[in-house]
């Protein structure tokens, strides 16, 4: 019942096709100044769990960027739903509701993959370059299918574009900045460190981390993202027929 | 309902009902549409035309009532519905950053076409609306009436069997909405059917062969157009009295004479039109 899926997959990549340039200059600027801002400037001379800090930072650039460049799906879906209407003629085609959000959330995360090799080039231009093997991979991948979906649940939900700007203020910045992907959430009091074990970015940061670092990666961290990966394409799913008035 | 019956119509609405929070939009609209006939829907603003066209194609939910397309119904499988049908919406959803073709390629991929098939059918299409030149331009600059013919390319591009036209031929100059007619007629001659929405009412009496009023959410007349005239006479005498010009109709143009005869003011003589019909059933001007 996924028939279809490629079409709405092979749209998304048309467009970011034609804006790729753009994309990627824009993907580039934010991690590139935290690195001077933070790795370069601040970070010199510190050494967080035995590396130097912009040797930490970038995993957790790279986590940060699975998750907001995979959010922002939600943008895009909301743009041609409200401004342009395009998603009438998705809703009026014989498509699944699975296969329409299978497309839009595979869209997501390429639109992650490419933001995170920006960040490993950048990283590479600093004269940083970890491990980044299937481990790595696969957490980026598992966290970029999690804010895919969520992000493609959402756009079904909210009434208004400006509905979507609020929950990037208000959930994606935040975690964003505490889900370790600045510093070693062990750094935090006891309470935020609970509070933040419920976020799926600090387990894509931990593992992502581990990964590059070579360290084994724990298998709990996996767990949750594929767990929490599987919960939210079902939640897409599931709005997915909210979205006709 | 057997088999045979449902073949008998190609769209099939009854009793069909939709509010919007405490307001009503449809209230029980009841229709058929034979297969190749031109249905179109007339209204004033407001009347309903797009609400139900968006619930006919899955756009939208339906609170009661009971639709088919060529039999199908759109609960028991919703995706065999939707292959029945091509639409072309009142407002203009095409991707404006990019091309002619990528545009229809992404529709055909979505009908499950083949590479070849798109391509062959995109050629075939374009040509006939006049698009041929602007395979690989931007939809962005397009004008106005290449959009529309663009969106009923689109539309065509899977064979439908039923095509669902809202409001066409709406901000396109007279000789282009002209030949826009004669494209209609040619889908319905290459056996189609075709339900449009129209404001212009000329656009109706040219095209349809059945013409529903739609006014407030209901369907106060059903039949073909010149059925419709029939009802309220053949001549019609325009007279201006208090500043507001009053139409009479007669049977006949002698009975029409007659009767201005005895008029003191300035009058016209003209034959019964499709919009005297509808302003007779519905008490309003189409915009
Ligand atoms: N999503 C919606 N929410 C609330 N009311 C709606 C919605 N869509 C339509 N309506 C209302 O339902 C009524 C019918 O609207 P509809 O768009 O079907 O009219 P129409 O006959 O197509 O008019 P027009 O000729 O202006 O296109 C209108 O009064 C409209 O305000
Ligand atoms: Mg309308």
């Amino acid at each position: 019942m996924i028939r279809g899926w490629s079409a709405v997959y092979f749209r998304e990549m048309l467009i970011l096709r034609r804006r790729l340039f753009r994309l990627i200059s824009a993907w580039s600027v934010s991690p590139l100044l935290y690195l001077i801002a933070f790795g370069y400037a601040m970070g010199k001379g510190i050494s967080i769990q035995g590396h130097t800090y912009i040797e930490f930072l970038i995993p957790g650039l790279a986590a940060m960027s699975s998750m907001t460049q995979s959010f922002a799906i939600g943008s895009e879906i909301n743009i041609a739903r409200f401004y342009w209407h395009i998603f009438e003629e998705f809703q009026a085609a014989p498509i699944s509701n699975t296969a329409y959000v299978l497309g839009e959330v595979l869209a997501g995360m390429t639109r992650a993959l490419l933001a995170g090799c920006v960040i490993l080039v950048l990283g590479a231009l600093f004269d940083v370059v970890l491990s980044y093997g299937p481990s790595f991979w696969l957490a980026f991948l598992l966290n970029s299918l999690i804010f895919s979906s969520l992000a493609v649940g959402l756009a079904m939900l909210i009434k208004s574009h400006a509905d979507q700007a609020m929950v990037t203020s208000f959930v994606i910045t935040p975690m964003a900045f505490l889900g370790g992907t600045f510093f070693p959430i062990e750094h935090l009091p006891h309470w935020a460190q609970i509070i933040l074990c419920w976020l799926p970015l600090t387990h894509a940061a931990n593992a992502i981390r581990a990964s590059s670092f070579n360290e084994a990666p724990q298998f709990s961290n996996y767990l949750i993202l594929v767990s929490l990966g599987i919960l939210a394409f079902v939640f897409a799913v599931m709005t997915v027929n909210r979205a006709r008035d | 309902m057997n088999r045979a019956d449902d073949k008998s119509s190609m769209i099939e609405v009854q009793n069909l009902r939709k509010r919007f929070g405490s307001y009503t939009a449809l209230d029980g609209v009841s229709f058929q549409v034979k297969p190749g006939e031109i249905y179109s829907y007339l209204g004033p603003n407001g009347a309903g035309k797009t609400t139900t066209i968006r619930i006919l194609t899955g756009l939208a939910r339906r609170d009661s009532g009971k639709v088919r397309l060529n039999g199908c119904s759109i609960d028991d499988n919703p995706l065999e519905y939707k292959t029945n049908f091509g639409l072309v919406p009142q407002h203009t959803n095409l991707d404006v950053d990019l091309s002619v073709e990528e545009n229809l390629v992404i529709h055909g991929r979505l009908y499950g076409m083949s590479g070849r098939e798109i391509s062959a059918r995109i050629d075939e299409l374009l040509k006939e609306m006049e698009l041929g030149n602007k395979r690989k331009i931007t939809v962005k600059k397009l004008s106005g009436g290449q959009k529309r013919r663009l969106l009923i390319a689109r539309a065509l591009l899977h064979h439908p069997k039923i095509l669902f036209l809202d409001e066409p031929s709406v901000g396109l100059d007279p000789a282009i909405r002209r030949s826009l007619w004669g494209v209609i007629k040619k889908i319905k001659g290459d056996g189609a059917t075709v339900f449009l929405t129209t404001h212009y009412i000329e656009e109706a009496e040219f095209l349809a062969d059945r013409v529903a009023f739609l006014d407030a959410g209901r369907i106060v007349a059903d039949a073909r157009p010149a059925d419709l005239m029939a009802e309220i006479g053949t001549w019609a005498i325009d007279i201006l009295q208090l500043n507001r010009i009053q139409s009479f109709y007669f049977r006949t143009r002698q009975e029409a004479n007659q009767w201005a005869a005895s008029q003191e003011s300035e009058f016209t003589l003209r034959r019964v039109s499709l919009e005297d019909a509808f302003l007779a059933k519905t008490g309003k001007k189409v915009e």
